[in-house]
């Protein structure tokens, strides 16, 4: 850990802030993927089902 | 080969999954690499001292609140001359994340300038027009859910993109334009006089093409997404209609 000085909590703030923004971010881009997909594959099968 | 193919929602899907492990794994490891090695391996700022790391996120992510907009512009305009959806579904689908891209600008433009400025805010113009920037990306995500005609909805969208793409210039140049505020002028340049030192200028290249290659790879992705939930739509409502 380099040594940051009277900064520390100003830097470590905004890393903290942007990594969590940019995980959120890609967690939801991915979750709601996943779920549309999912969604999708079972429509898809309901309908083949039915002719 | 044309561009125009990748209008075809199939093609597109197609491409987009064979490039997109590429495409994580590439951004991945820039990101991760450049904020290591700006983090670990830099030295302090004679003026700033350590804060100036954090020019590894704040510079990155500005400059993909911007370009996020031109890209919205560009597929907004293909959607209007062409009318192809997959344009108008990737300026919906990148929205969210220029939005995202926006506020790690202004939060971490706030932590740096408190210190800095002795200042959180300022009514700056580069500052001012980046907020103005935030809030078109919330009416803009707010139109494409108020709308339910898909078609409406792209339409009036691309209108609001080409006004705020105003704010987006604005956002880029308001320090050469008004040459007054808090905020400093552009820390890359072509003039080596105002660029930022070498030691800094490196993992920060990194950074930015690690921004960029997430920002495709996520907006390559979420298009995919937007695809299939039309696709979705349009398959329940057509089984309505036969079951009617």
């Amino acid at each position: 850990m380099p040594d940051l000085g009277k900064y520390a909590d100003t830097v470590l703030s905004a890393y903290a802030a942007s990594l969590l923004l940019l995980a959120l971010l890609l967690v939801v881009t991915l979750w709601r993927g996943a779920r549309v997909r999912s969604e999708l594959k079972s429509v898809e099968k309901r309908i083949r089902g039915n002719g | 080969m044309s561009i125009w193919e990748y209008a075809n929602p199939k093609k597109f899907l197609h491409t987009s999954e064979r490039v997109l492990p590429s495409l994580w794994v590439a951004s991945a490891a820039l990101i991760v690499g450049g904020l290591i090695w700006g983090f670990f391996f830099t030295p302090d700022d004679y003026r700033q001292g350590s804060t100036v790391k954090i020019i590894y996120l704040h510079v990155p992510a500005a400059l993909m609140a911007i370009n996020a907009w031109f890209m919205m512009l560009l597929a907004s305009l293909i959607w209007v001359i062409r009318r192809h959806h997959v344009s108008a579904l990737a300026a919906k689908a990148a929205a969210p994340v220029g939005i995202i891209m926006t506020l790690i600008a202004l939060i971490t433009g706030a932590i740096w300038g408190q210190p800095m400025w002795g200042t959180w805010w300022a009514w700056d113009p580069r500052l001012t027009s980046f907020l103005v920037l935030f809030l078109f990306y919330l009416g803009y995500i707010a139109l494409w859910e108020a709308i339910d005609n898909p078609d409406t909805a792209a339409d009036l969208t691309s209108i609001l993109c080409l006004v705020g793409s105003v704010f987006a210039v604005l956002s880029r140049y308001a320090v050469n334009f008004w040459n007054q505020g808090l905020h400093q002028g552009a820390s890359l340049s072509l003039d080596k006089e105002e660029n930022v030192a070498d030691v800094f200028a490196f993992p920060l290249y990194t950074c930015m093409a690690g921004f960029i290659l997430f920002f495709i790879a996520l907006v390559l992705y979420r298009t995919g997404t937007e695809i299939r939930a039309r696709r979705m739509k349009a398959l329940i409502a057509r089984e309505r209609m036969s079951d009617a």
